[in-house]
């Protein structure tokens, strides 16, 4: 049994903000290993025009991921959780990630195919802070078939 | 500072060497959200068929955009980001950890100011993103 193909197009309830800090963004940075200070110093973003800290071009990944492991679960997309892998990665982005931005993560399932034994699905992840769009992500995951 | 204007197909960025340990999957699984346990325990890891914990794949995505964002200064520059996520960097317990190299070139140079590079990441001699791209806006 694989995944439930007639789930192509469905969107999900968008989900709970996620609040930008910097404590957030410099954690991401420290985890990626990057020394950037313009990923901690408010003052060296500001001498480059920003208004504060800047975030990783891949720290959106920190609030779409938790909203697409939402609609993993879900029973009607049928989706074994445990043999997923995160196979490709696309950003989108329409303006900068700003420090009290609210993210909220809209979900659609935007393709599923089957490839063997195996389903790949493409989840698109629409990001906004106040109704305006700031960053789209696209996410594949191959669903490995079981052995046959 | 690199002088944009002089932009050419081909020209290669600066390289950069990370190395990735098990407290910095630890880190990244905190920083990210991202707590599955086969990048933290060897045992989970094993039982699903890899040789050892393995680095997300989102954290080797993350650290090869800094060779574009330590060439342009600026993060916000980048505007569109792709990868393939094709080999796992497995992460023994050791202190050193291991050693992944990143590169890129520019591939294509835009009416628009906009440039395209391509990225790479090597671990054990292996490619392990494919297809990585960034479609960066030069500083004016």
């Amino acid at each position: 049994m694989g995944m439930n193909h007639d789930m192509i197009g469905h969107a999900y309830p968008a989900s709970q903000p996620y609040v930008v800090t910097p404590e957030n963004i410099a954690a991401f940075a420290d985890a990626i290993g990057d020394s950037n200070p313009i990923y901690r110093d408010a003052d060296y973003a500001k001498s480059l025009g920003h208004a504060s800290v800047c975030a990783p071009p891949t720290f959106p990944i920190v609030a779409t991921m938790s909203a697409m492991e939402k609609s993993f679960h879900d029973p009607a997309l049928n989706m074994d959780y445990s043999r997923i892998v995160h196979s490709d990665q696309r950003f989108e982005y329409a303006r900068p990630i700003r420090v009290g931005d609210q993210l909220v993560v809209t979900t659609v399932i935007e393709e599923i195919k089957a490839l063997g034994n195996n389903d790949i699905a493409l989840f698109r992840t629409e990001v906004t802070s106040d109704d305006e769009l700031v960053v789209t992500g696209w996410s594949k995951l191959v669903v490995r078939g079981e052995e046959s | 500072m690199t002088d944009f204007s002089a932009l050419t197909v081909g020209d290669e960025l600066p390289t950069i060497g990370k190395f990735f340990t098990r407290a910095q999957l630890v880190a990244y699984a905190h920083a990210s959200g991202d707590m599955n346990p086969i990048h933290q325990d060897e045992s989970v890891a094993k039982s699903v068929g890899l040789p050892d914990v393995i680095a997300h794949g989102m954290l080797t995505m993350g650290a090869a955009i800094q060779v574009v964002t330590d060439w342009v200064k600026d993060p916000t520059a980048v505007i569109d980001y792709s990868v393939r996520m094709t080999r796992p960097v497995v992460v023994p317990n050791t202190a050193e950890g291991v050693l992944v190299t990143f590169a890129g070139k520019v591939a294509a140079i835009n009416d628009d100011g906009t440039v395209r590079v391509d990225l790479s990441a090597v671990f054990a001699e292996q490619t392990v993103l494919g297809q990585a791209r960034a479609l960066v806006r030069l500083p004016q």
